[in-house]
């Protein structure tokens, strides 16, 4: 659903591109998403080994920031313990609006090997925060990172950005009545 | 209270308010989930408390609800980027217990892996030190490389970071058979990268500069707060499980133990500690070259697996050491299948102790380099 996607043959029509403001918006949001650095556990040592030269994830236009406030994205990457999990809802609540959220490896998901007889783990991160994507595996492969940050892509670009505006002015409106 | 050189302040002498800095568990060079109450006097540190359990994942108390095989992908999670490492003192703890003598290829492989993966380490550990310092372009060239031994893991065991590959008894299964050569082509490229990271890094005058000088640990410090691996070697003590206390098939193998001389600096100091890294991963090559030579081409790796592991009663300590350091689980077994106690003793965890001792008097910034220099995994700290 990207903006280039939308036209049989660009050239042929003389160069000009129709699409709404809502696509050239979220053609750009997808492609230079900046994400929380932050690692908890084992992912994020090959979510370490993603970012360096074999896989090269800022190929995907996305910077590492080191404060929520400038993140769009966070990767939630490793065991998310219950001491842990008041700072994440803590930095979650830091970032700034729209923020998406990417659960990395079985921990994060639903407590991986830990689920059994752990005392201390968290069973899923999606109990305190909104997941949008998850990526399975114990740990995952970096290719299976970078398929999921494929999957927010796709995610951020068939958001509706005005419609939502409007619907929510409508329903404020629906209110008043 | 030690001081830097170039600063002729006598900080003691000037009265101001201590403040008090939380640094993490977010912070990006925390190397994971540590967090540090830092008392600052204007921008020299006085005291560092380290708050530690953000990663805790009651290794101990699982291994005492599953059987002892099922014990190992755990261990595997303990220090995650050295796996093969951590799998080895506890199966070997498990095999003395059991009184099981393992075929001599599967010695070898486990040999050739552990190196394998101490180069492995030590290359994470000089990056994320360089990072901390703030170079980055050694971290692209030694996690390349890196990738190289990763790959050899994954084409013998399946996974890329947590392998459960060592079982008690054996190996999960047998290694691939172009696996000498591709093992000598890595050891090649990794003596290449080795003098390329020697002048890009370790030489550098900026390098020197942050790193020298800084966070100097005296021998018997080193020894009174028990620090192994290369934070002890470091500051100058020659002492290696694999020499001292020989394992394995380590006896039969010719390598140095190199220590920190203060090539640059005091004795002890950051870089000291960073360069008995690149000096190990040398001998770790030679220690691969010796065991691919005399590593036996036939033999069943599953030969001596029992089928079913139930140790006598008894207990037993067993080390070895780890990139990190001296790792050794104590295991006490009460004839049943499942261990009755499991404690690890970790390396990263008592290395962190010292911490505190060796970062007063330094500034802040210097702070960073020295946990750094340390190479901790919060994962073997908070188990």
């Amino acid at each position: 659903m990207g903006l280039l996607d939308r036209l049989d043959n660009p050239y042929e029509a003389g160069g000009i591109i129709l699409g709404t403001i809502e696509d050239v918006l979220n053609w750009g949001r997808s492609r230079s998403d900046w994400y929380l650095h932050f690692g908890l556990a084992c992912c994020a040592i090959e979510f370490m080994a993603m970012n360096a030269s074999h896989f090269d994830f800022m190929r995907f236009g996305i910077i590492p920031r080191a404060t929520p406030r400038q993140a769009d994205f966070i990767m939630i990457t490793g065991t998310v313990t219950l001491k842990m999990a008041e700072r994440i809802k803590v930095l979650w609540e830091q970032m700034a609006e729209p923020k998406y959220c990417i659960s990395v490896g079985s921990c994060a998901n639903c407590g991986g090997p830990y689920w059994q007889y752990g005392y201390h783990v968290l069973k899923g991160v999606d109990r305190i925060i909104p997941v949008h994507v998850y990526v399975p595996g114990c740990p995952p492969r970096p290719e299976a990172m970078e398929e999921g940050m494929m999957k927010l892509q796709k995610l951020i670009d068939q958001q509706a950005i005005f419609r939502k505006r409007q619907r929510l002015a409508e329903e404020e409106a629906l209110k008043e009545k | 209270m030690t001081t830097r050189k170039f600063i002729d302040i006598d900080f003691s002498r000037i009265e101001s308010d201590r403040m008090r800095l939380n640094v993490g568990p977010q912070h990006p060079s925390t190397h994971g989930v540590l967090r540090l109450e830092v008392e600052l006097d204007g921008e020299v540190v006085t005291d560092v408390i380290p708050h530690i359990g953000y990663l805790h994942r009651c290794f101990e108390k699982i291994a005492e609800n599953v059987t002892y095989p099922q014990v190992i992908p755990y261990v595997d999670r303990m220090d995650y980027v050295s796996s093969m490492n951590n799998e080895l003192p506890y199966v070997m703890a498990v095999e003395k217990l059991m009184g099981i003598k393992v075929p001599d290829k599967v010695e070898y492989i486990r040999v050739i892996m552990s190196e394998l993966n101490r180069i492995a380490n030590h290359q994470i550990a000089i990056a994320t030190f360089g990072l901390d310092a703030g170079a980055f372009t050694p971290f692209l060239y030694l996690f390349r490389d890196r990738e190289y031994i990763l790959w050899i893991f994954e084409k013998a065991s399946g996974a890329r970071l947590l392998f459960n590959y060592f079982w008690i008894g054996g190996l999960a299964n047998d290694v691939y058979p172009t696996f000498k050569e591709d093992v000598l082509n890595i050891v090649k490229q990794v003596r290449k990268t080795n003098q390329e990271i020697e002048r890009l890094l370790i030489y550098n005058k900026i390098f020197i500069d942050r790193t020298a000088n800084v966070g100097i640990l005296p021998a018997d410090v080193a020894i009174n707060y028990a620090c192994s691996g290369p934070v002890l070697r470091g500051s100058g003590v020659q002492f290696d499980l694999r020499k001292n206390e020989p394992y394995s098939i380590y006896d039969r193998f010719d390598f140095e133990i190199p220590v920190g001389k203060g090539e640059v600096g005091t004795v002890g100091d950051s870089w000291d500690r960073n360069i008995v890294r690149m000096r190990e991963i040398e001998q770790s090559c030679r220690i691969i070259e010796q065991a691919v030579e005399q590593m036996p081409n036939e033999g069943d790796v599953q030969q001596a697996i029992p089928k079913k592991v139930r140790p006598p009663k008894g207990e037993i300590y067993f080390r070895c050491e780890n990139p990190k350091g001296e790792l050794g689980f104590y295991i006490i077994s009460d004839g049943k299948d499942k261990p009755y106690r499991v404690k690890a003793r970790a390396p990263s965890f008592v290395n962190l102790s010292v911490l505190p001792e060796i970062s007063r008097g330094y500034l802040f910034a210097d702070l960073i380099v020295i946990l750094g220099s340390i190479d901790i995994v919060l994962g073997e700290v908070d188990r």
